[in-house]
């Protein structure tokens, strides 16, 4: 099928305010009729959430943690992006559409590229209304960095917490709105299915955490802002929590996945110490913005003492490559390059699986205090996982999963192939193409729940009858019916394994098979490993403890067997995708210097997959893209 | 180094709980602390027992769900550190170490070392937020805010949630939880307008949900795993005098 993304047409500049005036409204006196469920309190569902209650609907929320405020987005700390351009250093909304598509590596819409461009001011200043402590300037002017990548200063911070002060924004908003009684949260609460009726989403059937209850929820429209997919790496830097479990459950009732295989490394973490690492840790990539990348030149020097490398024997190797953009090169080429160093024998630390990042020069420059200042948290969390003083000695660092780009398809409209789901930031495969820039999520997930939704939900309801399907239909009771079975199923076989074991196993093809660099061989290698831990799993899995009760090991286990079916549509496209873009790297398709190949001709399209069961082909559908304000162009950065 | 753990078991909310004792065998001193844990519960469901419950999630610092009392201390006591970010290498082969939930009466047990904290955000939704609209507010640059105020709100706005000040205290108090909000807001302009109505209406609720009163043993500020300073009970006083007048 060939998919429509109801992208508006005519002159970009005017798309998204074109297109808000040609969408319907609900009557404020009708709006309290209908019901919105959101699932996922982070940055795009907590702000999706609030407006929409503020709005007037009703709107019930649920997120697995015990509060709202605890959901993955807090743990952003770089910085958000805006085109305010109060640095006067020549940002503008086109600047900012421009390079997030090239960043994307031209895998992304272009129409809701614009738009997120364009609301990035709006949430600014809604995040300063709401008290959000950005860092300010003595005269009392916010302050701006340049930030992964980018040649202007268009990101806000609040120290190397923004994450946290957005999310507390969001959180307040939605606190307000629970005050209000428009929005009631559901905490500890998992969604482990959606109800569709008659091929429209209708409902979810969720899990109650605390007591083990599974309980319906009817709604007229459902949102899910649950977040991306990289723990199927196991070892990742998102939250323990953190699952594909709502979108493919809703996969699994037809809403196809798009580009499961964009998934973005992070260049910035702290290297794994050893067997037993339940998660990685990332520092912001701000660090690159003082800190310089390097590897001794000769592999007999790597064991040494970093300061007994003379500089001459290091090499700079994102100076030595890209010139021009340096050690601020994005993400994926970042990762790559570490990557390449490492798999030449010169990395460092143990396993030699890192590189340096080294402050020296910048301390230098500008004295100790002034990078205390600016990143001293990040010093005090590299001291207190690896016990080095990273003023003293460079810090080690090398490339863990971190975001996925890739999630469920929807249209401009934020709307899946399935008529009332809608899905919101990391969750959805939108703007990011196939590499996402620093500071673009937050800025994602905000433009989504508070400037996007409000408008196309609406849209969406002014089209339907509120409350015409509720939980006494029988989809809901057979929804019920289907979720109890598989916890029953689960908790019946008792073999010798434990999820925990299990998920490493998986992880860990993922990350060989199916991470920086992928080929035809790892990749087959992949697809033949994963039905293999699926039934492992389905056979010889041990989960103690009881249905109704408080039971972690169940949760995880829920999750885990969602990744094992997950992994394989991920390995599926990274297959069927000839080319290499963004943060999709096959080693088949490189330069002579070892840069990515795009194929414009056969691959400017986006993926959408179509589960068929577990084992079965999964159906490719395919939205064509279309670049007519930017020129398709290589993208580099030497 | 090998350890020896006194664990805290509760089945459930009603049910009577008790310490445990459990060998750790093996622990690297590189691990954190929830991956030595993790690791115990591994041998747990190997040998059908039921593994400990505890919250975690981020594993960075930076969330507030985990929680527990180490060795008398929330978060362990390591300066600026939660339970997540406590390493190994802070213990010594063949140490005792006792691990707790959370006690606070408004903090009811849910099972193991999980506690029920919704009482904190009630105290939120009392009046924890600027009642801005979503749209229709001035450019983020209309409102002046100096370097110093900013950067005094954000020392405020560092509080993760998680409870710790409540689970050091011996009133129980959520009193740097709460003044940590209301010293954020009312310096900010945006916060200003509603600073009275905001410390009277979060203070009740504070006092509604069972939490004890101040009386400054500063317990908090030493278990607060962000470093959020007593200064701001004495901010949230002073504003709630001036709510008074």
């Amino acid at each position: 099928m060939i998919l429509d993304g109801k992208a508006p047409t005519g002159p970009i500049e005017n798309s998204w305010d074109k297109h808000r005036f040609d969408m319907k409204l609900v009557n404020p006196s009708n709006k309290r009729k209908y019901k919105i469920l959101v699932v996922g309190t982070g940055l795009a569902g907590g702000a999706g959430a609030a407006t929409l209650g503020e709005l007037g609907y009703n709107v019930d929320a649920f997120c697995y943690q015990d509060s709202a405020r605890r959901a993955h987005s807090i743990a952003a700390q770089g910085g958000i992006n805006a085109a305010k351009a109060y640095p006067n250093d020549g940002d503008s909304i086109r600047r900012l559409f421009y390079d997030t598509i090239k960043g994307g590596d031209f895998r992304a819409r272009e129409a809701d590229v614009w738009r997120l461009s364009q609301v990035s001011n709006n949430i600014i200043d809604q995040c300063v209304a709401q008290g959000v402590p950005f860092a300010r300037d003595y005269a009392g002017y916010l302050d701006n960095r340049s930030f992964g990548g980018a040649q202007v200063s268009r990101t806000f911070f609040a120290r190397g917490q923004t994450g946290q002060q957005l999310l507390l924004g969001a959180y307040a908003a939605l606190a307000r709105q629970q005050k209000a009684g428009t929005v009631k949260l559901h905490p500890r609460t998992e969604m482990l299915d959606l109800v569709v009726v008659d091929g429209v989403a209708k409902g979810i059937t969720v899990r109650n955490l605390i007591t083990g209850e599974i309980e319906s929820h009817w709604g007229d429209a459902v949102v899910l802002a649950s977040g991306g997919y990289v723990n199927v790496f196991y070892l990742s830097t998102n939250a323990m929590g953190c699952s594909v479990t709502a979108t493919w459950r809703a996969a699994k009732k037809g809403a196809f996945f798009a580009n499961p295989c964009y998934t973005q490394i992070h260049p910035t973490c702290i290297p794994q110490h050893g067997d037993k690492q339940s998660k990685l840790t990332l520092m912001s990539e701000s660090l690159r913005n003082d800190g310089r990348c390097w590897v001794p030149k000769k592999a007999e020097d790597c064991e040494k003492h970093p300061k007994d490398v003379p500089e001459e024997d290091r090499d700079y190797y994102l100076e030595r490559k890209y010139p021009s953009f340096g050690n601020l090169a994005p993400r994926d080429i970042a990762s790559r390059a570490a990557k390449e160093q490492c798999d030449d024998e010169r990395g460092v630390g143990p396993g030699k699986r890192g590189v340096y990042l080294d402050f020296k020069t910048a301390i230098d420059r500008v004295g100790v205090d002034t990078i205390k200042e600016r990143y001293g948290n990040l010093f005090e969390m590299y001291e207190k996982i690896t016990d080095e003083d990273g003023y003293e000695r460079p810090m080690r660092i090398y490339p863990a999963p971190h975001y996925a780009m890739g999630g469920l398809w929807v249209d401009y409209h934020l709307m899946s192939n399935i008529p009332g789901l809608f899905v919101a930031g990391e969750a959805n495969f939108s703007v990011h193409g196939a590499n996402r820039l620093g500071a673009s999520a937050l800025m994602q997930g905000l433009a989504d729940g508070y400037f996007v939704l409000p408008y196309t939900v609406s849209n969406y309801l002014a089209g339907i009858t509120p409350g015409a399907v509720k939980d006494d239909h029988p989809e809901f009771k057979r929804s019920v019916e289907e979720v109890q079975a598989q916890i029953s199923k689960l908790l019946k076989i008792n073999g010798k394994r434990t999820v925990g074991e299990l998920h490493r196993e998986l992880g860990k093809v993922m990350w060989e098979d199916v991470g920086m660099a992928r080929s035809d061989a790892s990749l087959n290698h992949a697809l033949k490993r994963i039905p293999e831990i699926r039934d492992e799993f389905w056979n010889n899995v041990k989960i103690t403890g009881e249905a109704n009760e408080l039971n972690q090991q169940l949760e995880n286990a829920g999750r885990l067997a969602d990744f094992l079916e997950f992994a394989e549509i991920l390995t599926k496209d990274a297959l069927h995708r000839e080319e290499s873009c963004g943060g999709h790297f096959r080693v088949e398709h490189q330069t002579d210097d070892g840069e990515a190949m795009r194929d414009d001709e056969n691959f400017t399209y986006v993926a959408a997959w179509e589960f068929k069961g577990a084992g079965n082909e999964p159906e490719l559908h395919k939205e064509p893209l279309r670049f007519e304000n930017i020129k398709l162009a290589v993208r580099s950065y030497k | 180094m090998n350890l020896t753990l006194h664990v805290w078991r509760q089945k459930g909310p009603k049910a009577k709980g008790k310490l445990e004792t459990y060998q750790a065998t093996n622990v690297s001193e590189d691990e954190s602390f929830l991956e030595m844990l993790d690791e115990v519960n591994e041998e747990l469901i190997k040998a059908g027992k039921d593994p400990i419950a505890f919250d975690h999630d981020c594993r960075e610092g930076i969330c507030g769900m985990c929680s527990q009392v180490i060795n008398g201390k929330p978060h362990g006591g390591q300066e600026r550190t939660t339970v997540c970010q406590l390493h190994m290498r802070s213990f010594a082969d063949g140490d005792e170490i006792f691990i707790e939930p959370w006690r606070a009466k408004a903090f009811p047990v849910q099972k193991d070392l999980i506690a029920d904290r919704s009482t904190l955000e009630t105290i939120m939704q009392a009046g924890g937020f600027t009642s801005c609209h979503t749209g229709g507010v001035p450019d983020g640059n209309a409102l002046l805010v100096p370097k110093p105020v900013a950067d005094y709100a954000m020392d405020a706005a560092e509080c993760i949630g998680c409870g710790a000040c409540v689970a050091g205290c011996p009133n129980s108090s959520a009193m740097l939880y709460t003044s940590a909000k209301v010293a954020q807001l009312a310096v900010l302009p945006q916060g200003k307008g509603e600073a009275k109505a905001r410390v009277k209406s979060m203070t009740d609720a504070l006092l509604d949900e069972g939490f004890g009163n101040c009386t400054n043993h500063y317990e908090c500020q030493d278990a607060c795993p962000k470093g959020i300073n007593v200064k701001f009970i004495a901010k949230l006083n002073r504003e709630y005098i001036k709510s008074l007048v």
